[in-house]
């Protein structure tokens, strides 16, 4: 089954970081996509611009409505994300806690709808 | 395992037996058969409905045709296809005839495989998926009722003190969770077998614990409860025999069950454990519950539910020979705040202090309310806290933490109990 890690983190804090910190910190991230391409689960993942660059698009009445910004304003941001296909929930969430996200923010788990 | 397996019979005569034997069936192999359904596609709501078609058919055919040899495996095959019409049905409606292929070649078949002469038991990793940690535990209980026992929503409802309507949309939403997600249907490793099986625990005796809040046992589905969940409790015992928290678990349950009949007079007043006739107790279920214990104890590792079950042990010896442990029983209450430091256990373990060292150091030893919210609405707090008030001689503040106790109680025997307790003070 094919599952989604959303990594949601504190973007501010990582400006805040001194360099040392923010080459640690990459270096666990490359470190954990390594693990999850050597165990032959990963399918894509990708790292995302600050919240600052979103835009939101709707369409109301007819007319789409472009407006600045990301469509939930939360403590925690979507940062990233990983999509891995495994043989289950557990084996999901055993990736999702090795996440280093899930060290300094949360990791949701989402099953892809199969068509 | 084998004493929940009906008889074969081969012929019986009349809607009666039929009856009889579709309900002993349904008692004792219904999670076996939603198991062993659901195990291939994941998807429980599927597998109980095809099983209540194949039981409904089994009233009608029984009376008839005679009572098969093997009704387990008679209800698997009806049950089975009426799985893969329903999964037919369902993927016709999405259309394509490319969809509909795909349904035959992966749904239908991944249903329609072999069934064994001997159904094999996957009840255990049906509870497993039931007390995972992605489904919210307030759930889990009455999930596990509904999916290993057949117990329906509306009798789950009424126990759990929630509309039928409410209780019926989080079973349905909890059983899609378990398809969607992808929730491995078996049994944990052995090294993270502890945890997972103490939320299967925790599940069954929050079962148990709802059944238990009506001692009188006048609400008979909440009677009913305390008896699923021994019946829960035993099978996981049967299922996994070295894992001592089950066997502790089960213990513990022996213990409350067996005083069962000495906590209400014949009138029907409530009477506290100090005051029990131990002759009204049930021997067998406490020496039952002692079996159980040593040979958890055998197996070395101590739990929650081993240490509640001593605590039991150890109240029950204190009012059978007359003599005073709270030495003991302080020990084990230390040791289960430890490990599950609860308001619960705190209050018990004030409780015994007091029996030791007198009603001040019990009173130093309660926890706050103001510590913790839940506490403030807790019955048990306010009333060992009357308790104690009395013993120093603070009459004022007892009265009124038993007029909390008694605004909080919602059995009206423990009311009056509580009422009369007051009534004491005041000299009345």
């Amino acid at each position: 089954m094919q599952y989604l890690l959303m990594a949601y983190v504190n973007e501010g804090s990582w400006p805040k970081m001194t360099l040392a910190e923010q080459q640690q910190g990459a270096a666990a991230y490359k470190a954990y996509g390594e693990a999850l391409k050597k165990a032959a689960v990963l399918v894509g993942n990708n790292r995302l611009q600050p919240t600052a660059t979103a835009t939101t698009v709707r369409i109301a009445n007819g007319k789409s409505q472009v407006l600045d910004g990301p469509y939930v304003d939360s403590k925690e941001q979507l940062g990233g994300y990983y999509l891995i296909d495994v043989k289950d929930l557990d084996a999901a969430i055993s990736w999702a806690s090795r996440c280093p996200a899930a060290g300094h923010g949360i990791v949701e788990v989402r099953p892809i709808w199969s068509m | 395992m084998d004493a929940l397996q009906p008889k074969p019979m081969n012929s019986c005569e009349g809607d009666e037996q039929a009856r009889n034997l579709a309900e002993a069936v349904a008692r004792g192999s219904y999670g076996k058969l939603v198991a062993f359904l659901a195990a291939r596609t994941h998807d429980v709501a599927a597998a109980e409905d095809a099983l209540s078609d194949a039981f409904a058919s089994a009233l009608a055919d029984w009376p008839v045709k005679g009572c098969p040899a093997n009704p387990e495996a008679w209800l698997l095959t009806v049950a089975r296809r009426k799985m893969i019409d329903a999964f037919r049905g369902q993927r016709r409606e999405i259309g394509g005839e490319e969809l509909q292929g795909m349904a035959e070649g992966l749904g239908a078949a991944a249903i329609a495989a072999e069934i064994p002469n001997q159904i094999p038991d996957q009840r255990l990793a049906l509870m497993f998926v039931c007390a995972h940690p992605a489904i919210d535990a307030g759930i889990r209980a009455p999930l596990i009722l509904q999916v290993i026992l057949g117990l329906d929503a509306k009798a789950i409802a009424s126990a759990f003190l929630l509309s039928p309507a409410a209780m019926g949309k989080r079973l349905v939403r909890a059983k899609e969770k378990i398809r969607e997600a992808g929730i491995p249907f078996r049994v944990p490793e052995p090294e993270e077998l502890p945890g997972r099986l103490d939320a299967i625990l925790d599940a069954v005796y929050a079962a148990f614990a709802e059944g238990w809040s009506d001692p009188g046992g006048t609400d008979v589905a909440r009677r009913d409860l305390t008896e699923e969940a021994m019946f829960l409790a035993r099978l996981v015992t049967e299922l996994l025999p070295q894992e001592p928290e089950a066997l502790g678990l089960l213990a513990l349950m022996l213990h409350a069950e067996a005083r069962r009949r000495a906590r209400r007079r014949e009138d029907g007043e409530y009477v506290p454990l100090a005051e029990q006739d131990p002759e009204l107790w049930d021997s067998r279920m406490i020496a039952e519950a002692e079996t159980l214990l040593l040979r958890a104890s055998a197996l070395g590792t101590l739990g929650r539910y081993q240490l509640e079950a001593a605590l039991q042990s150890a109240h029950v010896d204190r009012c059978r020979a007359g003599r005073a442990n709270w030495t003991e029983v302080v020990r084990l209450y230390d040791a289960l705040f430890a490990l599950a430091g609860s308001p619960v256990v705190a209050i018990n373990r004030a409780l015994a202090i007091a029996e030791l060292h007198g009603a001040s150091a019990g009173l130093d030893a309660m926890p706050e309310a103001a510590s913790d919210p839940r506490l403030a609405e807790y019955q048990p707090y306010w009333a060992a806290r009357a308790a104690l008030l009395a013993k120093i001689g603070a009459q004022g503040e007892a009265r009124q933490a038993y007029e909390i106790a008694i605004g909080l109680e919602r059995d009206p025997a423990v009311r009056r109990f509580l009422q009369t307790r007051q009534s004491v003070l005041d000299g009345r």
